[in-house]
């Protein structure tokens, strides 16, 4: 597939150039943290960094997603018909994704485009945005992408993978979308035979400073309830204050609620972040609550991630090991810990 | 300071083996630099897990609401307030605590270094009584200690436990010469318009994990009216009406109640400021009806209370 060479100073305008036909994201400095926004001009794209600390879902999946609209007003025929409401068609480019967070897409595909049920507002973002990652060569000491299947120049899930070679960028075409981007481009160069061979060795240096902290596949052959009952959930949960933090910042957690918003004679159905921490996701309209207990929704985030996503889909685990939750829980629950407890507590075959 | 770490062992030791109490609640080593995760000892065999360093940050006292067995808790000068408070609103009752008291010298603000590094990962910490050396991959930093503290522990005047079973440490010397207030009178000083801008822009970045309301001591309702559905109160989107409410309405929940401990502060991943809302209310309570929260057991808080001496007028 094609491959092409962008210097650092001709790299503004390749933005420039796709930000004609295509509304391009990137990773913008906000204060002290970084986030993937839409870039008003090519400059605000700031490729010097480590990782976003928001994770990118919320480009497939935003915290607020106005699904349907309708009126209530009295008089009118259509009164309390859902109007869908428009969505994404203009295609898009995210520039310097990390493998990491795009193969979190990756696993969340599963959930929303299902041979039985297709997500149409999931479907339409990913159908419409080219995804553009940036290898990562500087991963950090919370990072554990290859133990969970990934790692820092993962190709897999993206159209484009960028290496930092000397000044500038190796752009590799991984899909056709993304070989359709880097055709005819006036600012690059072809890329030479030392330049891939380069952007090889600088992948497997990165991959090599990945801490490995657990093994997965014992947990394949585990039975769930020996997990689910183990005893070690009543340790791990002790110190969990029930936030948000771990599953809103994590590029995977896809959990939602659907609520209706009026206002006036207008409403609007969103679809809203929702989270398993909290006793309110899983409160049933009778008043019970299956999950009433801290135990149990502490244990069903990591279970869902690395048993019961494992067992149904026979893929995964549900985790791309960008370390976002270790770094910012605010009471050091490390799921690094918690996996390897729950692969230790495994009767492996030997 | 981290000869505390031995003598809360040897607390939790001895209390455990005399069955004295059912569990020991303080921290162990964290899995990051400046980091500890709560731990919650139940056997002799496991007290070495517990220390104690400047990253114990977080208000154990939240893990004291509605327990039915009896436990010790390693509890600074903020803890044992928060302690205090949680009695007075019947949360847990005095016989079922030992309190395993420690004088503070203050918490390491993990935010305020990791911003001073800017973007450098931190890989070792080591920490004195005055300094604290960071390291990583190609840097030492070195800062000093009172710089490097959270913004609630540089202006704390209640260092001390004020209320204890065994004081593990001398008292330390509590400052006299803290102004307190002075960013609250920063904000009280600006126009309505500017005030209400100020804490618009505070709060736009919030993405209503509720790490704050889940890390305060203080917050402990069984159904937070955020998570009321029947019906419910506040929209769950970012809509800024929304996030607002939830703003307002807990730290109004705080008037009175809040020891300042920073936990919200600490534990919020977008880094808002949002002492800004209660420090306002601390001042409230303590020029309207000259009360400090947490630091007497049988005084009962101001808004529980009605005396005919009250500052205020409108009432009478």
């Amino acid at each position: 597939m094609l491959k092409i060479f962008v210097s650092k100073d001709n790299l503004p305008r390749l933005v420039d150039r796709l930000m004609a036909d295509n509304q391009v994201l990137g990773p913008v400095r906000e204060g002290e943290a970084y986030r993937f926004r839409a870039l008003k001009e090519a400059r605000d794209l700031d490729l010097n960094f480590q990782n976003t600390r928001l994770s990118p879902k919320d480009l497939m999946h935003p915290q607020t997603d106005p699904l349907f609209a309708y009126s209530l007003r009295k008089d009118d025929p259509e009164a309390g018909i859902l109007k869908e409401l428009p969505r994404q068609t203009a295609q898009r480019v995210v520039l310097g994704i990390r493998p990491c967070d795009a193969k979190a897409f990756q696993l969340v595909d599963v959930n929303f485009v299902t041979d039985t049920y297709r997500d149409p507002w999931w479907e339409a973002r990913r159908n419409a945005t080219v995804l553009v990652g940036l290898g990562c060569t500087q991963p950090c000491s919370t990072c554990f992408c290859t133990a969970v299947g990934t790692g820092p120049f993962d190709s897999s899930a993206l159209d484009v993978l960028m290496t930092e070679v000397e000044g500038g960028y190796l752009l590799a075409a991984v899909t056709e979308k993304g070989e359709a981007l880097l055709q005819d481009a006036p600012e690059a160069q072809s890329a030479t035979g030392e330049m891939a061979e380069a952007a090889e060795k600088i992948a497997l240096e990165a991959a090599k400073k990945v801490a490995k902290p657990f093994v997965i596949d014992p947990l394949k052959d585990k039975p769930q309830t020996e997990l689910f009952g183990a005893e070690f959930w009543e340790e791990v949960q002790f110190a969990c204050i029930n936030c948000g933090t771990c599953t809103y910042l994590c590029p995977t957690c896809w959990c939602f609620d659907i609520q209706d918003e009026v206002q006036g004679d207008r409403g609007v159905r969103l679809r809203l972040w929702d989270a398993c921490m909290f006793p309110l996701f899983t409160l049933h309209g009778s008043g019970h609550n299956p999950r009433s207990q801290k135990l149990q929704r502490v244990r069903q985030r990591f279970m869902h991630k690395f048993k019961y996503y494992v067992d149904k889909y026979g893929d995964g685990p549900a985790c791309v090991g960008c370390g976002r939750c270790v770094q910012y829980c605010p009471v050091n629950i490390d799921i690094r810990r918690v996996v390897a407890m729950m692969s230790a507590s495994c009767v492996c075959p030997t | 300071m981290h000869a505390y770490t031995e003598k809360i062992r040897d607390a939790a030791r001895r209390l455990l083996a005399e069955k004295k109490v059912d569990g020991v609640i303080g921290f162990r080593r964290g899995t990051l630099p400046l980091m500890n995760e709560p731990v919650f000892v139940r056997h002799v065999d496991h007290v070495d897990q517990l220390i104690w360093d400047g990253n114990c940050g977080i208000n154990l006292a939240n893990y004291l609401t509605k327990r039915k067995d009896r436990v010790a808790v390693v509890a600074k000068g903020c803890d044992s307030r928060n302690i205090v408070v949680h009695i007075q609103e019947n949360q847990i009752t005095r016989d079922q605590l030992h309190i395993l008291g420690v004088p503070c010298q203050g918490m390491l603000d993990r935010k305020g270094i990791l911003r001073a590094l800017n973007g450098r990962e931190p890989l070792e910490v080591e920490e004195t009584d005055s300094q604290v050396r960071v390291s990583g991959e190609g840097f030492q930093e070195v800062f000093a200690r009172r710089e490097v503290l959270q913004d609630n522990c540089k202006i704390c005047i209640h260092r001390n436990p004020v209320i204890y079973d065994e004081l593990l440490g001398e008292m330390v010397e509590e400052p006299t010469d803290v102004d307190r207030y002075e960013d609250v009178r920063r904000l009280e000083s600006l126009s309505v318009e500017e005030r209400w801008n100020h804490f618009e822009e505070l709060i736009a970045s919030c993405i209503r994990c509720y790490a704050c309301r889940n890390a305060c001591p203080q917050c402990y309702c069984p159904t937070c009216f955020v998570d009321e559905s029947r019906p419910q109160w506040v929209g769950k989107s970012l809509d800024p009406t929304d996030t607002r409410t939830f703003h307002l309405l807990r730290a109004y929940h705080m008037a009175g109640r809040c020891t300042d401990c920073g936990a919200c502060e600490r534990a919020c991943p977008m880094n808002i400021k949002v002492r800004q809302f209660t420090k306002k209310l601390e001042k409230d309570a303590k020029e309207l009806f000259d009360y400090e929260v947490g630091i007497v057991l049988e005084e009962r808080p101001p808004l529980d209370t009605y005396r005919p001496d009250d500052p205020q007028d409108f009432i009478k």
